[in-house]
């Protein structure tokens, strides 16, 4: 980790609760990194979606396991990572929501959702094996140097 | 804000408007149980007035699509009423558009069913 780069650690409970909290959070530091509105929301949508994830599929909403959030924030970007205790998993093995039979499906479409709203997003392993979601947001300022279009 | 739905009724088709957020918990179990009432009330016309509801998650998301599939299995026809910004956008980028008949006015919408 970079010595410009400030980095919070919060470990959640596996309750209803923590997805509220988690996104609450975020919005926070996203809202202090510069992020516009919209943008603050997505970031804050992605880790809801993370965050539940974490709860109904990582940790099957076992209050004996732990949800572990960090947030980094780095002279260029801001990195998430929700850490479950679950067995982990791999995106390959999740169905398209998009594809036509999957249409009708009434779950599976959270981890669409967190790639949809950040730059970058990503399924890893967890030191102790659960799965770590890595989701990257670069800040406002990056987007503008990169000529990129601000979504409203 | 926890989700609210209040009902009325125009002619055969039932309007319900909803107002806060549709998300994991309360949210989308407050949606569940008011279409689930209405299809087992024998309802078969149902628009989901969504003017109010600004935020909605995967989990809200699952549950507009079941309540959809139930109202459908039960002979009926559920479409969706002004959808703000956010939720447009959501179902828009999860393709659910294709699937929903959304509606932007209520009497087009009272006067769509068959």
């Amino acid at each position: 980790m970079a010595a410009n780069t400030q980095r919070i650690e919060v470990t959640l409970e596996t309750l209803l609760e923590s997805v509220d909290l988690a996104e609450s959070i975020t919005m926070r530091i996203a809202e202090a990194a510069g992020f516009p509105d919209e943008e603050i929301h997505k970031i804050g949508m992605a880790v809801r979606e993370g965050v539940i994830n974490a709860y109904n599929y990582g940790n099957q909403q076992d209050r004996q396991k732990k949800i572990l959030m960090t947030v980094e924030l780095a002279p260029e970007d801001m990195t998430v990572r929700i850490i479950d205790q679950g067995q982990g998993f791999e995106l390959t093995e999740i169905p398209d929501p998009l594809a036509e039979e999957n249409l009708l499906r009434t779950s599976g479409r959270g981890l669409f959702l967190m790639r949809a709203f950040m730059d970058e997003f990503k399924v890893e392993r967890g030191p102790e094996g659960g799965a770590q979601l890595v989701m990257i947001k670069k800040l406002p300022h990056v987007h503008s140097a990169n000529g990129k279009h601000q979504p409203e | 804000m926890a989700l609210q739905g209040t009902c009325r009724q125009i002619g055969e088709v039932a309007i319900i408007d909803f107002s806060g957020k549709i998300t994991l918990g309360e949210g989308s179990a407050t949606l569940r149980k008011t279409i689930r009432e209405m299809a087992d009330g024998g309802q078969k016309k149902i628009v989901l007035n969504l003017a109010d509801v600004d935020y909605i998650d995967s989990s809200g998301i699952g549950e507009l699509v079941s309540g959809f599939t139930t109202v459908r299995s039960a002979g009926g026809e559920l479409k969706l009423l002004h959808l703000t910004k956010r939720v447009h956008d959501i179902l828009q980028i999860t393709r659910l558009f294709t699937v929903f008949d959304v509606q932007s006015d209520e009497a087009n919408a009272v006067r769509s069913f068959k």
